[in-house]
């Protein structure tokens, strides 16, 4: 069996559609979605409903700091981030918001973990960027592997034997077998707002059986959605870090 | 955890006799109800406590080893880990190491020859997979029945698109004394080059009796490589051609730059002893003296890092083998004009790449032997004669081309049996016009595309540049 994992869809349609049609292409069987369908982007309701079309044939999806934000308004978020909050709310319909709500914040599954932020204090969306503050993750679940997003840069850190956690370099599409004798946390890139420097969907898949994840990255329509972005007047500084994926 | 013992069954495996207890390892016989006759389990020593070049090392041979294929590498059968006991088990291999004839050196050249193709084979099929051993030594190579010699212990093997497990613990050089290459004493773990380098280190024991700096007992042992050049091999035993020694001398060059920048390129020299460039290294007869090495251990007492590699994908890439196979009958001079074009402009691109330029003697299917006859022999030279006026044009440096005459009855297949045997990368042909002689023999160019390994160019002339029969009869 082949997850796909998503994350960090942020009202992306195009990044969205990007993706949806690479995994096909590659074979996934199943589709967990870390949270973050909303905010920053133009396409709000399309990325709702598309998401929530694939939860009902049987996607996982979990709730992000965004999707959270459009209920209980968030006063940590930067400016930019609210006022696209702001923007995308009255958008959203009863059910839409409905959707959002009733998300679960994380998702066990065997011995692998799936959550938005970090799996310790999953509500305080802690960034995972450094091994160290990955031991949080680790040390409240057992899992074997454990999938976040939030960060919008994919990264890959393992804990070995003796409990030292490390930064494992990897490349893209190339699958990294998740060895049984480390445990492993994936950071998944963002599928519709890259800041790894590269402006192309990101996301990951998992592969049960030879227990292999390979990070992608595709190709999208960046400059389509930037196009909306200004045209609905959204903020600029949103349609330059599209354009330049940081 | 438990401890491997004789009779202990494991995941369906029972374990049979110890068959070599090492430093960092057992290895032991096993079978398995499903599995066919012996199999080899590896078990990582672990000491009481913590123990993390073992543990780490375990962990690289389960991460690179199962995605290796071909006969240079050991099948995996199962995995095991640190819930019951850790294990690697392997299909069994038979021809046991190379440790029993490195024992008998100095070997006769012969012996040394087919070794070292042997080896190199073995590591140009690993670099072809993205892996870098760091650890190639006699007793991590095993034979196979059918005579392949197997690359084993990954413990320090590098895979160029995996994450590098050892990268954090590297804080000390690892890496078999006799054998390290003087990056690797650096702690650089990142150049293919360094295999070469270990290649050479054998080369120079198999034929000369001992490694080239002898069995150093610590590390600052292995720091003298990096200013004190070795005894040439023909200093101790002088009816080593001198092509031999330029070969291995080469593969010991400190800097990675100055040895053979793949094994694919150490290969064809290996296999065609006519083709090696000879340099000062082939006639040098003793070490160099005192104050040469002085100064060079001034100049790399301070030294930090060596040249820096580029990629091992970068690298397998840059130093392709090109093979150009050209017919020199007068019809095809067009052609091989614009093949000339064509190559120049593959060499634009890859600097590095080394040209093999191929001609086949087409010998009778039935009867004697061309090659023994007068005329056969003189045919044969002019033919080598026309392939190097052909690749003069290139002016490439004598070490980058050669110029091979090759007798077949069938073309496609010695083209196709000299590109394997050379690891060629990539094959340069020309395919002939509608010709009535392509009607009746078949393609020799559609052959080499469906049945060789490598990439194919096929390089045809434009239509309206094929030589107009009709043409020639009106003018006439």
């Amino acid at each position: 069996m082949r997850t796909a994992i998503i994350t960090d869809i942020h009202a992306n349609r195009e990044g969205l559609e990007a993706v949806l049609a690479d995994l096909a292409g590659r074979g996934a069987d199943r589709i967990v979605c870390l949270g973050d369908i909303v905010g920053y982007g133009p396409d709000p309701v399309w990325c709702v409903e598309t998401v929530a079309a694939l939860a009902a044939q049987g996607a996982v999806v979990l709730k992000g700091n965004h999707d959270a934000a459009i209920a209980t308004p968030d006063s940590g978020m930067n400016v930019t981030a609210r006022r696209v909050i702001d923007w995308t709310r009255p958008l959203l319909s009863a059910d839409h918001r409905a959707f959002l709500d009733g998300l679960p914040m994380t998702h066990r599954e065997g011995d692998l973990f799936f959550v938005h932020a970090s799996a310790n204090s999953p509500a305080d969306w802690i960034y995972v960027t450094d091994p160290a503050r990955a031991a949080g993750s680790f040390a409240v679940t057992d899992a074997r592997a454990i999938f976040v997003g939030h960060r919008h840069v994919p990264d890959l850190m393992s804990r070995s034997f003796d409990g030292r956690i490390q930064r494992q370099g990897f490349a893209f599409a190339q699958p990294v077998p998740l060895i049984r004798t480390r445990r492993w946390l994936a950071v998944v890139g963002a599928a519709g707002q890259p800041r790894d420097g590269v402006p192309k969907a990101g996301y990951a898949i998992f592969d049960h059986d030879r227990n292999e994840l390979s990070f992608h990255r595709v190709a999208c329509n960046t400059a389509r959605t930037v196009g909306k972005i200004r045209a609905l007047g959204l903020p600029e500084s949103l349609a330059v870090r599209l354009n330049w994926g940081a | 955890m438990l401890r491997p013992r004789e009779g202990l069954e494991i995941d369906g495996f029972t374990i049979g006799p110890c068959r070599h207890r090492g430093g960092f390892a057992t290895i032991w016989e096993a079978t398995h109800p499903d599995h066919k006759g012996r199999l080899a389990m590896k078990v990582p020593t672990i000491l009481d406590g913590f123990d993390a070049p073992t543990i780490v090392g375990f962990e690289i041979e389960q991460m690179i080893v199962p995605r290796l294929t071909g006969p240079h590498v050991p099948r995996v059968v199962a995995l095991g880990d640190f819930s019951s006991m850790p294990y690697i088990v392997t299909e069994w291999i038979g021809g046991g190491s190379l440790l029993g004839p490195f024992a008998q050196a100095p070997l006769p050249l012969s012996d040394v020859l087919e070794m070292a193709a042997r080896m190199t084979e073995a590591v140009v099929d690993l670099h072809r997979q993205h892996v870098i051993h760091f650890d190639l030594k006699p007793a991590n190579f095993l034979r196979r029945d059918s005579g392949e010699y197997v690359a084993i212990d990954y413990g320090l093997a590098r895979h160029d698109l995996l994450p590098d497990l050892l990268a954090e613990e590297f804080t000390v050089p690892l890496g078999t004394f006799p054998y390290m290459a003087p990056e690797q004493y650096l702690k650089q773990r990142d150049d293919l080059r360094s295999d070469i380098f270990a290649l050479g280190a054998m080369f120079y024991e198999l034929c000369t009796g001992h490694p080239p700096w002898g069995e150093p007992a610590s590390l600052r042992g292995v720091r003298k490589r990096l200013w004190r050049d070795p005894v040439p091999p023909r200093a101790l035993v002088p009816a080593l051609p001198e092509w031999f020694q330029e070969i291995v001398l080469r593969c010991l060059e400190v800097d990675p730059q100055a040895r053979y920048q793949s094994a694919g390129q150490l290969l064809f020299d290996l296999q065609n002893p006519a083709q090696v460039r000879l340099t000062a290294r082939a006639r040098r007869m003793r070490a160099d003296g005192r104050l040469a090495v002085f100064r060079r251990w001034r100049r790399m007492r301070g030294v930090r890092r060596l040249s820096d590699p580029v990629s091992v994908s970068a690298q397998m890439d840059q130093a392709p083998v090109l093979m150009v196979a050209l017919d020199l009958s007068p019809e095809a001079e067009a052609l091989n004009r614009h093949i000339l074009t064509t190559l120049r402009r593959m060499l634009a691109v890859q600097p590095d790449a080394r040209v093999s330029c191929v001609n086949i003697l087409r010998t009778a299917r039935i009867g004697i032997d061309q090659a023994t006859d007068d005329a056969g022999e003189h045919l044969h030279v002019m033919r080598l004669v026309a392939l190097r006026d052909w690749g003069a044009e290139l002016e490439l440096d004598e070490g980058r081309i050669s110029f091979s005459v090759l007798e077949s009855s069938d073309p496609a297949g010695a083209i196709i049996a000299h590109a394997n045997r050379n690891r060629v990368d990539h094959i340069l042909m020309g395919a002939r016009g509608h010709s009535a002689t392509r009607r009746y023999l078949g393609s020799v160019s559609a052959q080499v595309v469906s049945e060789a390994a490598s990439s194919v160019t096929v390089v045809r002339l434009p239509e309206s540049a094929l030589p107009q029969e009709d043409a020639a009869e009106v003018a006439a």
